[in-house]
């Protein structure tokens, strides 16, 4: 049912690129026009480019990218399916502790590619394990946020006494508030044939024009994973399996009196987006070489939900743009006052744009980002509006 | 919907056989209810229903604000569990079944608020019950047809949220139609709409109850639409079948204008438990 994309009743297509564009794009996402393509793409080329032209190793910048794929694991679970949950944090430190547990364990490059898979799964599985009582327990609307908020504050009074060294899993002590060192630098591929080392390995090359410059393989690594999980979750949210989780979020009722089975629909949503927060958890804790129980704090696990705010829930392009700008400005303001900024951003944002920051842009048309909002564009780009039909 | 995975099965065509039987001897039960109780805390709102429809049959469910009509459209559904009692469908016990599962056993409905996805298209809307059956061409011409029983051409790409209520009444009714139901529960289809849109969704009830075959159980307030489409007529009251009959009977009935018709019957837009 969800293999077949949105072009199943749209023109037929002929050639590679539209089909993938049709695969894309759809009315569940934002950016369906040449000129949005062309725009990301700048964008990519500019992060890309971004340590070379002087913008430093990428180091700091790659925490951004990294909270990008807990920001788009909301998306999806909020935006789309329509479960507001605290809990993404949750997965995202279960993914980044098992990723510490079994790379201390097995500290070998295949041992640590391993343990990447391993925390990813340990956040899928944990969210499909705290879905599954909760969806086919009858839990609905706001007490699944209570649930999941609750669940980050059980996990973290959990995690705060684990600091006796009962409390050790093989080689790895859990270490409670004092957190978890010792991990191995993120080393991945198979001994023999080939291995990678993408933290603390800042890489001296040079480029005829730019000259010598420094770059740190974790940037390249996350943003190639972030931008994988956009691309691929566009795909998603517009399959059948997408429309489906759109038409869950906006009638629950409605959409199981058509046939579908919403419980299990939400349980495969709440799982994906457990999966991404927790290869979200597992590269966070691989760029620092630590984890503690903070990321199961309140603090933390309201962030998320800031970030789609801002930038818009319904949109994963808004949940990338958001947590990367909420972030920086967080972590450049710094302490006490960080709080207040994104308490106050918070506010601005539901009373003055409640859609949030990218769906208003969009709906303002700006014209890289919408379709067909400028004549000339449409001619130029000789497809069929969607929107022509008359208004009623 | 058990002929959906069959890709010969084509829409209208497929009712043939109920449709035959529609028009003779209405012998087989096709859903029957069984001292159905429903209660909310201390109140009954559903007081041990015997209730049941036929195979093609046009039922017309009426009764004061508070009866229990669309409580016991819900126990139907399976939006509602029973506090006591049982509901057949097809011969088969399905009072524990999950409302996805039921409409897979051939059972849809219309909810009395037109609830549209008012964030997708019409196109999206009338796609979003086919999808999980049909596929490529065929998809896209049942969701063609879907939209043009809506009387809705034209509008394809407009945000569903944008159309007139009666409008999204249609695209409703095409929707859960769609779905190749044997039974279709229609709450208040025309509640709010003027006399031309109460016509249209008339003959389009009783055209889909003709020519498809669908038994329907529609409740509505108003006696000059049940009139127009009921083959026959039931009155709720307090909970429990109070009459049955044609709608001359009912209509007849002094006792029935007592609880019903005399009290509360220019009362149209009061909002059901």
């Amino acid at each position: 049912m969800a293999a077949e994309s949105s072009s199943a009743d749209g023109p037929t297509s002929q050639s590679p690129i539209a089909r993938l564009r049709n695969r894309l794009e759809g009315p569940n996402t934002i950016g369906n026009s040449r000129q949005f393509w062309a725009g990301l793409a700048l964008a990519v080329v500019a992060l890309i480019a971004f340590p070379i032209l002087g913008g430093g190793t990428g180091n700091q910048f790659s925490l951004f990218l990294v909270l990008g794929l807990l920001g788009l694991s909301l998306s999806l679970v909020w935006g789309y399916a329509g479960i507001l949950s605290f809990g993404q944090t949750v997965f995202f430190g279960v993914g980044a502790y098992t990723f510490g547990i079994v790379s201390i364990n097995f500290p070998t490059p295949g041992g640590i590619t391993g343990a990447v898979l391993a925390g990813t799964l340990a956040g899928a599985v944990m969210a499909a394990l705290l879905g599954y009582f909760m969806f086919y327990g009858g839990v609905r609307d706001v007490y699944v946020t209570i649930i999941t908020l609750v669940s980050t504050l059980v996990v973290l009074t959990f995690m705060a006494q684990t600091a006796g060294s009962e409390w050790t899993i093989g080689e790895a002590p859990l270490g409670g508030f004092n957190g978890m060192p010792g991990m191995p630098l993120l080393n991945l591929g198979v001994e023999g044939i080939f291995t990678f080392q993408f933290v603390f390995n800042d890489l001296e090359l040079f480029l005829p024009l730019v000259g010598p410059f420094v770059v740190d393989p974790f940037y390249y690594l996350s943003l190639g994973l972030l931008l994988v999980a956009y691309l691929g979750l566009r795909v998603l949210v517009n399959t059948d399996f997408g429309r489906v989780l759109v038409a869950i979020r906006e009638d629950e009722d409605r959409t199981q009196m058509f046939g579908y089975d919403v419980k299990r629909t939400k349980l495969v949503a709440f799982t994906l987006g457990g999966g991404l927060a927790g290869l979200s958890g597992v590269l966070y804790a691989a760029r620092n070489v630590y984890i503690d129980p903070s990321v199961f704090e309140l603090y933390f696990a309201t962030l998320p939900v800031v970030w789609i705010s801002v930038g818009g829930r319904k949109s994963l392009l808004g949940a990338v743009a958001a947590t990367i700008a909420v972030e920086y400005l967080r972590l450049n303001i710094g302490g006490e006052m960080a709080l207040v900024a994104v308490g106050a951003l918070l506010l601005v944002s539901i009373l003055v744009l409640p859609g949030g920051v990218v769906p208003w842009i969009n709906d303002r048309g700006l014209p890289w980002l919408k379709d067909e909002s400028i004549p000339w564009i449409k001619a130029k780009m000789g497809r069929v509006p969607e929107s022509e039909a008359t208004e009623s | 919907m058990s002929e959906s995975s069959d890709p010969e099965s084509l829409g209208p065509n497929v009712r043939q056989t109920a449709a035959e039987m529609a028009t003779g001897d209405r012998t087989d039960t096709l859903l029957q209810t069984e001292e159905l109780v429903k209660t909310f805390g201390g109140f009954t709102a559903t007081d041990s229903v015997d209730f049941a429809v036929d195979e093609g049959e046009l039922r017309c469910l009426i009764g004061p604000n508070g009866a229990g009509k669309s409580t016991l459209l819900k126990l139907i559904t399976g939006t509602l569990k029973p506090t006591d009692g049982k509901v057949y469908y097809d011969g088969h016990d399905i009072t524990d079944l999950e409302p996805n599962e039921r409409v897979d056993r051939g059972i849809s409905m219309k909810f009395q608020v037109p609830s549209v996805y008012g964030d997708l298209t019409v196109r999206e809307n009338a796609r979003l019950p086919i999808q999980q059956f049909a596929d490529g061409d065929r998809r896209r011409r049942l969701v063609q047809e879907s939209i043009d029983a809506a009387g809705l051409s034209g509008y394809e790409d407009v945000e569903a949220s944008t159309l007139s209520h009666g409008q999204q009444q249609q695209l409703e009714i095409s929707m859960a139609a769609s779905l190749e139901p044997d039974l279709l529960l229609l709450d208040e289809p025309v509640a709010g709409l003027s006399v031309d849109e109460r016509e249209k969704i008339a003959d389009r009830v009783t055209s889909l109850n003709e020519e498809e075959g669908i038994a329907f159980i529609v409740i509505e307030h108003d006696t000059d639409f049940v009139g127009k489409i009921a083959d026959k007529v039931t009155v709720l009251d307090e909970g429990d079948v109070f009459r049955e009959g044609s709608i001359e009977e009912i209509e007849s009935d002094p006792a029935v204008k007592r609880i019903y018709l005399g009290e509360e019957g220019d009362d149209e837009t009061g909002a059901d438990r």
